[in-house]
């Protein structure tokens, strides 16, 4: 293991995490729900009465924070996409099928489960980590030169 | 009128978080793929992300406990299930893997779309497709994180 210094953010890296959990906290006390960003989306698919408009919200709210970002603080956010179409395609499957299977993403077993001290999501963010971890491995070390 | 706050809270909120996203380094697949390759050259940064939000999020997720419904009305919707069960798993499993190929989970993928990458909104439409194959065929009925 090397660390890569040159990308190394701790900064940046703690300010953002701290909103993030801001935000989840904020959200399940106002909203009562836990923001998890995949049930949020997949309930959008199987849409009950009066369950529609409030995901739409956030949704926008997250699709419109560049704009936001840009527009308030002139934050221009630094995104290299070095996967190919196909492997955009795959990948949104497996997150997608996965994420409603599993019963969450990142957000909600990784930030809200681990504050709740749930077993279940220390358990998920566990397997989705380590399946990251190897499919990493396997894709830049095995394949990969 | 509280049915617009609400909505508006919803939005504020999906903004605010996509500016932890955006500051920490979330929305950069490359940096995910970097955090992912330990046996690479290792960027550490999204462990200060996770450290910064749980951090956070456990203070909130504690003081919820002085609370019996959310602040716009309505039940706590906290889920309640301790069982480790075997689609959890296996879902989380699949999720880290997709995760692994492109560098994106479903927060960060929805707020690149509104930064107007191509490539995140050809994952978002997957991702939604993986979510509705699961939906459709390997769930009655589901409960998020």
């Amino acid at each position: 293991m090397q660390i890569n210094w040159l990308e190394f953010t701790p900064g940046p890296a703690l300010l953002g995490g701290v909103i993030l959990g801001l935000a989840a906290a904020l959200y399940v006390h106002l909203h009562g729900r836990i923001l998890g960003i995949s049930g949020i989306i997949s309930g959008l698919l199987t849409p009950k009465a009066d369950d529609v408009t409030w995901r739409l919200a956030l949704v926008f709210g997250l699709l419109s924070a560049p704009f936001w970002a840009v527009w308030l603080f002139d934050m221009h956010p630094i995104q290299v996409i070095d996967s190919d179409w196909a492997a955009v395609v795959i990948a949104g499957l497996l997150v997608g099928f996965g994420s409603a299977y599993g019963s969450g993403c990142t957000s909600g077993h990784g930030i809200c489960g681990l504050s709740r001290l749930s077993p279940r999501s220390l358990v998920a963010t566990l397997s989705f980590m380590l399946a990251g971890f190897i499919t990493v491995f396997v894709i830049r070390h095995l394949i990969g030169t | 009128m509280r049915k617009h706050f609400t909505l508006i809270s919803q939005y504020l909120i999906g903004v605010f978080f996509g500016f932890g996203l955006i500051i920490s380094g979330m929305t950069n697949p490359q940096k995910i793929l970097n955090f992912l390759d330990l046996t690479g050259s290792w960027d550490p940064s999204l462990l200060f992300v996770m450290g910064g939000a749980v951090l956070v999020g456990l203070a909130g997720f504690y003081l919820l406990t002085k609370r019996s419904q959310a602040f716009f009305g309505g039940v706590l919707h906290v889920p309640t299930r301790r069982d480790i069960s075997k689609p959890l798993v296996i879902g989380s499993i699949i999720f880290g893997a997709g995760w692994g190929i492109a560098g994106f989970c479903p927060g960060p993928a929805i707020v690149s779309v509104g930064s107007g990458q191509a490539k995140a909104l050809v994952f978002v439409i997957a991702m939604l497709a993986g979510m509705w194959i699961c939906e459709r065929f390997f769930k009655a009925h589901k409960q998020s994180a």
